[in-house]
């Protein structure tokens, strides 16, 4: 059994595994629910000092072929129940579990009083860390919070200073996605005495509009808006702005992943590329805290079978090998290979690389339909591997196959 | 349920739209797609199945149709497995995609909502065509006519448009009512139905020969062969056609004992109707073995599933009873090695109340003989596009089917009817110009 134990600027948990500051984080019933479940840690659902009201109805779905959720999207705001009850309920979580991290997730008007007001509050509670929300893109915008502030690497900077100067538990900001260049914001975080960072929150969107009404979804008596796209959709786009943030000196800090998680591949993915510990709110809302179980075990396994020590042993194990696209190889050269074997004839890697890609993949015989592939032909680009619902094209080095033919290059990068 | 409303019970229901969903996703949109090539009218399942995936059922099935008039029909009576499915890529290393059953949820759309597909051919052709049947190959020819503006009196003996589909196979596998639901989607299209109406008693081969730029013999075939043994004529005795006919329009009766006679195709269903009925045991006795049985695999396997029993190598040499049938008297055969069978002496009697005759229909020789048409023991000969070689005169569907090669069934004789149409309406266009008269309006591709 690996050592699943991760620490995070100081907070400890049994597993690398967080909820989400979300809907399954928004009461301590659920929180305990998923503590029972096995969940490492949990992110109260964004508190706020002065109410707030949500509308309805609140998401919208991306559903691809037959109704698999890919994408989700919100308009809700944060924590609509009064502050007082969510402390009382973080102090019962915390005492019942307190192996567990709990962090309190924050939004609080720009006010430096009114911050550390709320700091006060939810250290009294018990919790273990605060996360700064700096994120929601919409409803919160308006008045100056969420997004507003995590736009602007200043008030970034400004509004953590605030909230350090009074806290004694770590102190994560959670970062917005909405940006052209992350690091601004991580090193603003950074630089206003940021424990440690999580990225990323919800994206900009608009999941869908009514066909039939000309409305933006989801919809509200007849109108819509913008909101928050996450879901497996999205982990291409965290993975990228994870590795971006751990790559970067200037960012010396720990990170917490988040985005799209729904499965311990997923996970591995965000430590490999620079996380110390992963969040998870769709996955969850779309199946219930008991995926954790498969979670934990994948996990567990896949370190054991690597014959790695613990879930810190891999943590940035990639980022040496993310580099500039300046440093690629332009004399390394793939080409497809069909397992003959394990294909069945359906033609779509033909058809992709005939109307899509370099003409390099010839339909077999009209009884077995084997394709094969013209290496002279094929670039390597991967699109058949892509496309084929079986997965028995593998790109293989040029250098395996000697003597096929002979290989043209241009050793210079335009 | 009693019997008589088990045999109604569809064996394959309409799917609810999240199955259809689901399954239609698995679909893969093949290049070159084998299924395709597989289906007798080469439809387009990747598309119509993509159009289920996009929630675009009524587009579906105007894919369906467009190359299968009959769609709804053949979804539920293809043999799927030796056709489309059989050939789906997805056998390699999974299951199939339900490819029948998607295409009755597609076409189910059309006929439970009564959706209209086409319009009237907004220009008529001159054109006038003859087709005798409303079966599946005469239908299939008029919906090919009719949108390309001919007019079309279609001569039918029966009351019902749907020939087989409506007289014939099994209720369980294909209502009466979808069948003829169908045949009055072709029928309204602008197709004069002249039912109850039998060509070559009520109304002459020249007649109209001379009135008609074109005839379709899509008269299928005759009622069930006999065996003529002895006691054939007892009460109890009957052909699997009447049985099954009987079974479609929820007036059949099975007996307690049931014997089969025959192991093809029609034997299966009327065993397994009778089973459905409520026969307590129903045996299905073959005069060869088990190898040689003419049934799909798929309909043997159903019919052991349903409790059919199986006897082979046994020929029926006469019926025994007292006014109704009690015993069917049986010698047992054996192949000499040069593999002809041949009677064994030992005899053997099987009890019986009810016997049911399934050895093959007849072949319409009056028919033939009257429109004076080459053929082939009965079968009409012709070449790919359903010309018969007597000028004005085209044959499609079972009429044709010689015993051999593709099998006869509605989605052959759909695509069969499809081409005679083609075909009459070619010819036609050519004697037109031949004889000086320009060809009016038909944008007919040659
Ligand atoms: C019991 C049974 C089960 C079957 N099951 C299946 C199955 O599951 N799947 C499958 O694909 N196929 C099945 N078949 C075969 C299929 O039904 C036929 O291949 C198909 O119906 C042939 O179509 P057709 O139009 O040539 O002939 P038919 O369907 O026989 O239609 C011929 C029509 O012509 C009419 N007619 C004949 N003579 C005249 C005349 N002189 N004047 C006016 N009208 C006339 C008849 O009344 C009839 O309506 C089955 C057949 C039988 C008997
Ligand atoms: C309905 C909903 C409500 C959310 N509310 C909050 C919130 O109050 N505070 C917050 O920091 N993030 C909130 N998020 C963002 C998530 O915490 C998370 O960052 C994002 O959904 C990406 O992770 P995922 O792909 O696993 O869902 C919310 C997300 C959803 C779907
Ligand atoms: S996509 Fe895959 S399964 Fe399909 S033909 Fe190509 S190699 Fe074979
Ligand atoms: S018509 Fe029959 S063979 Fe053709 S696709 Fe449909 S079910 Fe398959
Ligand atoms: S072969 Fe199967 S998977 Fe491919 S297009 Fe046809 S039905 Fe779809």
């Amino acid at each position: 059994m690996a050592d699943l134990t991760v620490e995070i600027a100081g907070i400890r948990s049994p597993n690398p595994f967080w909820l989400a500051s979300a809907p399954p984080t928004n009461t301590g019933f659920q929180v305990e629910r998923a503590f029972e479940a096995g969940w490492g840690g949990a992110v109260w659902k964004t508190l706020t000092d002065r109410p707030v009201r949500n509308v309805s109805s609140r998401f919208g779905a991306l559903h691809i072929a037959d109704k698999r959720m890919v994408g989700f999207n919100n308009i809700e705001l944060i924590s609509d129940r009064p502050f007082e009850d969510n402390l009382a309920e973080i102090r019962q979580v915390k005492r019942r579990f307190p192996d567990r991290a709990v962090v309190a997730s924050l939004m609080i008007e720009p006010d430096k009083k009114q911050w550390q007001e709320a700091v006060r509050k939810v250290e009294d509670a018990g919790v273990d860390g605060i996360e700064l929300n700096f994120g929601c893109p919409h409803g919160m915008v308006e008045r100056g919070m969420g997004a507003a502030v995590g736009q602007h690497p200043d008030l970034i900077q400004r509004q953590t200073a605030w909230v350090k100067s009074a806290a004694t538990v770590p102190v994560i900001a959670k970062l917005t996605p909405n940006v052209t260049d992350i690091r601004a914001s991580a090193r603003a975080a950074v630089a206003g005495g940021a424990d440690a960072i999580s990225l990323i929150n919800t994206i900009n969107s608009i999941i869908g509009v009514d066909l039939k009404a000309h409305v933006p979804r989801p919809t509200v008596a007849g109108l819509g808006t913008h909101g928050g796209y996450c879901g497996p959709a999205v982990k291409p786009i965290a993975l990228y702005m994870v590795a971006e943030c751990a790559k970067d000196d200037a960012v010396c800090v720990p990170i917490s992943g988040i985005g799209g998680i729904a499965t311990w591949q997923d996970a591995v993915e965000f430590l490999l590329l620079g996380a110390s510990s992963v969040q998870v709110c769709t996955a969850v809302m779309q199946h219930g805290f008991r995926i954790i179980e498969d979670l934990v075990d994948g996990l567990n396994r896949f370190l054991d079978e690597s014959g790695v020590g613990g879930v810190r042993d891999i943590v940035g194990k990639a980022l040496p090998n993310y580099v500039p696209f300046g440093s690629l190889d332009l004399d390394h050269r793939v080409v497809a290979s069909i397992d003959a074997e394990r294909c069945i004839g359906c033609y779509k890697c033909y058809i992709a690389c005939l109307d899509s890609a370099h003409q390099a993949i010839a339909p077999g015989d009209a009884e077995a339909r084997v394709p094969s592939v013209l290496v002279d032909r094929c670039v390597g680009c991967n699109l058949c591997e892509a496309v084929c619902p079986v997965a028995c094209i593998e790109m293989i080095p040029m250098t395996e196959l000697v003597g096929q033919c002979q290989v043209s290059s241009v050793t210079a990068h335009p | 349920m009693t019997g008589a409303e088990t045999v109604q019970v569809p064996l394959s229901p309409t799917m609810s739209d999240v199955e259809a969903m689901a399954e239609a996703a698995r679909c893969l949109f093949c290049e070159d797609p084998p299924c395709v090539r597989a289906c007798p009218t080469g439809i387009d399942i990747p598309l119509f199945i993509r159009k289920i995936v996009s929630g675009n059922r009524v587009g579906a099935a105007k894919t369906i149709f467009d190359a299968n008039p009959l769609g709804a029909s053949c979804a539920r009576v293809c043999p799927t497995d030796e056709l489309c499915e059989g050939a789906c890529v997805w056998g390699k290393s999974s299951r199939p995609v339900e490819i029948g059953r998607l295409q009755q949820y597609a076409t189910d759309a059309v006929l439970e909502r009564d959706v209209a597909l086409y319009d009237p051919p907004s220009q008529p052709i001159p054109h006038r065509f003859a087709i005798i049947g409303a079966g599946p190959a005469g239908l299939a020819a008029a919906r090919e006519l009719a949108l390309a503006g001919a007019q079309i009196t279609i001569y039918e003996r029966e009351h019902s448009p749907g020939g087989l589909n409506t007289y014939g196979i099994p209720p369980f596998r294909l209502s009466a009512d979808v069948a003829v639901a169908e045949a009055e989607m072709i029928l309204s299209l602008g197709v004069h139905f002249e039912r109850g109406v039998e060509v070559g008693t009520h109304v002459r081969p020249e007649e109209l020969l001379d009135s008609y730029d074109g005839v379709l013999l899509a008269c299928g075939l005759d009622a069930g062969r006999r065996l003529g043994i002895e006691g054939e004529d007892l009460e109890g005795v009957m052909d699997a056609l009447t049985f099954l006919r009987m079974a479609k329009e929820g007036r059949a009766r099975a007996g307690r004992e049931v014997v089969v006679i025959g192991a093809g195709n029609t034997a299966m269903d009327a065993a397994t109707t009778a089973r459905r009925l409520g026969a307590e045991r129903v045996t299905i006795v073959y005069r060869r073995s088990e190898q040689d049985m003419m049934a799909y695999r798929f309909e043997y396997a159903f019919a052991k599933s349903e409790g059919v029993q199986f006897r082979w190598r046994l020929m029926p040499v006469g019926f025994v009873g007292d006014g109704a049938v009690q015993v069917v008297r049986c010698r047992q055969t054996e192949a000499d090695p040069s593999g002809a069978w041949r009677l064994a002496e030992r005899e053997e009697r099987l009890p019986a109340d009810q016997v049911i005759v399934a050895i093959g229909q007849a072949r319409r020789w009056d028919l033939l003989d009257a429109f004076q048409v080459p053929h082939r023991d009965g079968a009409v000969t012709v070449d790919e596009q359903g010309r018969t070689g007597r000028p004005k005169v085209y044959a499609a569907g079972d009429c044709v089917w010689s015993g051999k090669g593709a099998e006869a069934t509605v989605v052959v004789a759909v695509e069969q009817g499809k081409r005679a149409a083609r075909a009459m309406l070619n010819d036609a266009l050519s004697r037109r110009v031949e004889n000086g008269v320009a060809a009016e309006g038909s944008a007919w591709p040659t």
